[in-house]
């Protein structure tokens, strides 16, 4: 036997394991574990306020962890960082490439970050000297465009690519410190562990896989959704992922049984998740989506508990779409991104 | 629409396509992969249960929000007497 047909034997071998292993766990399911606990009432939401500014369709936003400022990329050219109470623009930002398609605000709140079809991920100094908002770093090493950029800290970044990789970055020497290498298709969005030492990717191999930052390695993939992986994020004890995908559905990984616990579907819903965050407790999923709705879930029970819809507050034209939807940590704010 | 264009298609990178190099990394990944300890799915789901029981008082989408705490909602102006 050569040693390729080995190869092949033992990994078929070994992704019987893993599915046995995973079986073997399976003493109940997350369904009857909440058997006994009621649905939450419905969830209502209200439009309390607009950011009005950007000329053309914003791709992504990404809240300050001090839950008042946000910044949002718009193919119009710039990154805006808005003040979500005063709705006041704190800074308009121009950019080099207009394609942008991520964006990211530092845990610091010093810095901002964004990249797209430039394959780059540039780093903003927003409390510069002179008051002037520069472009202090332009990463550069992905063969793809930069679909996701999250901080660690001040001096470190991880990025995801069409160029089915992951990236750790030293933003001081601006190079590479550990690259993710294992997706098969293009990394689509990533989200960092709470306590910062593992990240997860969603990809358009349809999977989701954990890394070990310090490592370097996966540690676990999941698959199941039937397309791309569009969203991710993690549950907020970081023990649980969340995954959103163009097959209609949501998913909730358990990191520690490695496995699925549940599947947040409705037949009525046909059309991609584009984005989703957890709330605060866990409890709820909002998850937005390409037919501009944003669905609220149980996330226990898997039902629908609520429905923001842009239709209902804003005239529609053809083309606009919703895109991020982001619960900040420690606060109710949902922000929603749309072309308008 | 969303990036179709950009996409890479999935190709086919089985082990009967790829390299012997590419083949030896993707049983590495597996057996790695392979060996991490499980819980059961009981415990983890009543410990996510728990979870959201201990913060469901600290989930302002829960419990809602008191409009004097709210700092997006429009209060009322006070006028000084």
């Amino acid at each position: 036997m050569g040693e390729m047909e080995q190869l092949r034997k033992e990994a078929e071998s070994l992704k019987d394991q893993i599915t046995a292993a995973r079986k073997a766990v399976q003493d109940s399911t997350l369904q009857e574990a909440a058997a006994g606990i009621t649905v939450v009432g419905r969830i209502q939401m209200k439009t309390r306020k607009t950011l009005r500014g950007h000329l053309a369709k914003i791709y992504a936003m990404h809240w300050s962890t001090d839950s008042k400022l946000c910044v949002s990329a718009s193919q119009d050219g710039k990154l805006i960082v808005w003040d979500s109470v005063t709705t006041n623009k704190v800074n308009a930002i121009p950019l080099k490439s207009s394609w942008v398609m991520t964006c990211a605000y530092a845990p610091s709140g010093n810095l901002v970050a964004c990249g797209g079809l430039d394959n780059m991920c540039s780093i903003y100094n927003l409390k510069g000297k002179d008051g002037n908002v520069k472009v202090m770093r332009e990463l550069a090493a992905h063969t793809g465009y930069l679909s996701c950029c999250r901080f660690i800290s001040d001096t470190e970044i991880i990025t995801s690519s069409g160029d089915c990789t992951c990236i750790l970055w030293d933003i001081e020497t601006g190079t590479q410190k550990t690259v993710f290498a294992g997706h098969q298709g293009d990394c689509m969005s990533l989200a960092v562990a709470p306590d910062f030492k593992f990240f997860i990717s969603g990809a358009c191999d349809f999977t989701a896989k954990l890394w070990d930052i310090r490592e370097g390695t996966c540690r676990q993939t999941f698959g199941g959704h039937e397309s791309d992986v569009n969203a991710i994020g993690f549950f907020p004890n970081g023990n649980a992922v969340i995954t959103g995908s163009d097959d209609a559905t949501c998913k909730l990984f358990d990191l520690r049984a490695d496995q699925e616990l549940i599947t947040y579907q409705d037949s009525s819903i046909m059309c991609g998740v584009t984005s989703l965050a957890p709330s605060m407790s866990g409890r709820l999923l909002l998850a937005g989506y390409d037919d501009f709705n944003v669905n609220i879930w149980d996330m226990l029970k898997a039902e629908r508990v609520g429905k923001y819809m842009w239709k209902l507050y804003i005239p529609l034209e053809n083309g606009r779409k919703v895109d991020p939807a982001e619960d900040s940590e420690g606060s109710s704010r949902v922000a929603v991104g749309t072309e308008h | 629409f969303k990036h179709s264009c950009l996409k890479v298609e999935m190709s086919s990178k089985t082990l009967s396509s790829g390299s012997i190099a590419q083949a030896r990394r993707t049983v590495q990944q597996l057996r790695r992969e392979a060996r991490i300890e499980r819980i059961k799915v009981s415990k983890a789901s009543s410990d996510l249960m728990r979870y959201c029981g201990e913060h469901a008082k600290n989930d302002p989408l829960l419990m809602g929000i008191p409009t004097s705490e709210n700092p997006f909602k429009d209060k009322k102006p006070c006028t000084v007497l």
